[in-house]
């Protein structure tokens, strides 16, 4: 009888450990850049290309740095949520286009000039804020990617937020729902801010 | 049975094809690039050690997702630059984390990763060779002969057989 305990016993951890891994998201890679300084970067704004942007800029500020595209098929589902936060938070949010031109994949770039990928992103990426509403204090924009692989992005849309100090504080791949907002940045943003 | 032959070869034929595909289309892609042979050479090595993010069974070699190719971008770019493969690999981790390795290093929390399997085969050996000392023990406690009373019993039970 003894036995059979054993074996009931030893399926039941065999369940549980499945239960565990099964459900963990295999996307949910933990960043090494939390706790890092966020990496430097010096990029053309879209609302005035004339102008640019660094994290140095934002010192001495708590702020949210969004990820986006307007081929990006998540970040619809995330653009509600920023565009009613930035209406009742007053925390900056940066926005990061994401390969605007090249991401989409509709287009053979082999065959277009960089002055037409601009213009065609700065187009773009226009049409969509004013289309779906446009919840960031600015964007700036990475054109070839290059900053998005020095932030480790993956998967757009993802979300950084960083402290007073330019340290990465949290980081969050896929799009941001209510819960993970009011849950996790929220309180952290609070507890950044105090 | 020839039919059967001909079924089986023209399955064969098919599977060599499929196999075939995939080697062409990379070879394609990557033939425009690969003006440097030396250099290639390291990408193509260091791009089967790193995974790529998006498709997370690929390495960043075989994968055609669109990260993948940016991060083959940067790793020819490094290695223009005369960076040399811990450089390179130090870099992709700084970014993505230790998740990009396709050989995790041993440490501290890959422990039971390593050693797990192997802790797993040596307490099944133990458990196995415990449970057979314990079994060959009790056969041989068992095995006796068996007494008078026993043995008239079992010849009361083979008559009754007999006779139905």
């Amino acid at each position: 009888m003894n036995r059979y305990y054993w074996i009931l016993g030893g399926f039941a951890a065999l369940v549980a450990l499945l239960a565990v891994g099964l459900n963990l998201n295999p996307r949910d890679v933990p960043s090494p850049l939390v706790g890092k300084p966020a990496p430097a970067f010096t990029l053309s704004q879209l609302a005035e290309p004339e102008k640019t942007l660094s994290p140095k800029d934002m010192q001495g500020k708590v702020w949210l740095f969004n990820v986006w595209a307007s081929w990006c098929v998540s970040c619809r589902v995330e653009h509600p949520i920023l565009v009613e936060f930035s209406k009742k938070v007053d925390v900056p949010l940066i926005g990061l286009n994401y390969k605007e031109v090249r991401g989409d994949g509709g287009f053979d770039m082999s065959k277009m000039p960089a002055d037409e990928e601009k213009k065609l992103a700065w187009q773009r990426a226009n049409q969509w804020l004013s289309q779906h509403g446009n919840p960031y204090t600015l964007t700036v924009m990475d054109l070839d990617g290059r900053v998005g692989i020095d932030y480790g992005v993956y998967g757009v849309p993802e979300t950084y937020v960083i402290d007073k100090t330019g340290l990465i504080r949290m980081k969050h791949t896929g799009p941001i729902t209510p819960e993970i907002l009011a849950k996790k940045i929220m309180p952290l943003l609070a507890e950044l801010n105090k | 049975m020839k039919r059967l032959f001909a079924k089986l070869a023209a399955i064969l034929a098919f599977g060599l094809y499929l196999n075939a595909t995939p080697a062409l289309a990379s070879s394609a892609t990557e033939a425009a690039l690969a003006a440097d042979p030396v250099a290639e050479k390291r990408l193509t090595k260091l791009s089967e050690e790193l995974r790529c993010l998006v498709c997370q069974n690929q390495n960043i070699a075989d994968s055609n997702a669109e990260l993948a190719q940016d991060l083959r971008r940067e790793i020819r770019g490094m290695i223009k630059e005369g960076k040399s493969d811990k450089e390179i690999i130090d870099f992709m981790v700084a970014r993505y984390g230790d998740f990009v390795l396709y050989r995790p290093p041993v440490q501290g929390n890959t422990l039971l990763l390593w050693v797990g399997p192997i802790a797993l085969l040596i307490f099944g050996l133990s458990a196995l060779i415990a449970y057979q000392r314990r079994r060959a023990a009790r056969v041989a406690a068992e095995d006796k002969p068996l007494s008078a009373d026993e043995a008239s019993r079992a010849d009361a039970l083979l008559k009754e057989l007999d006779n139905k």
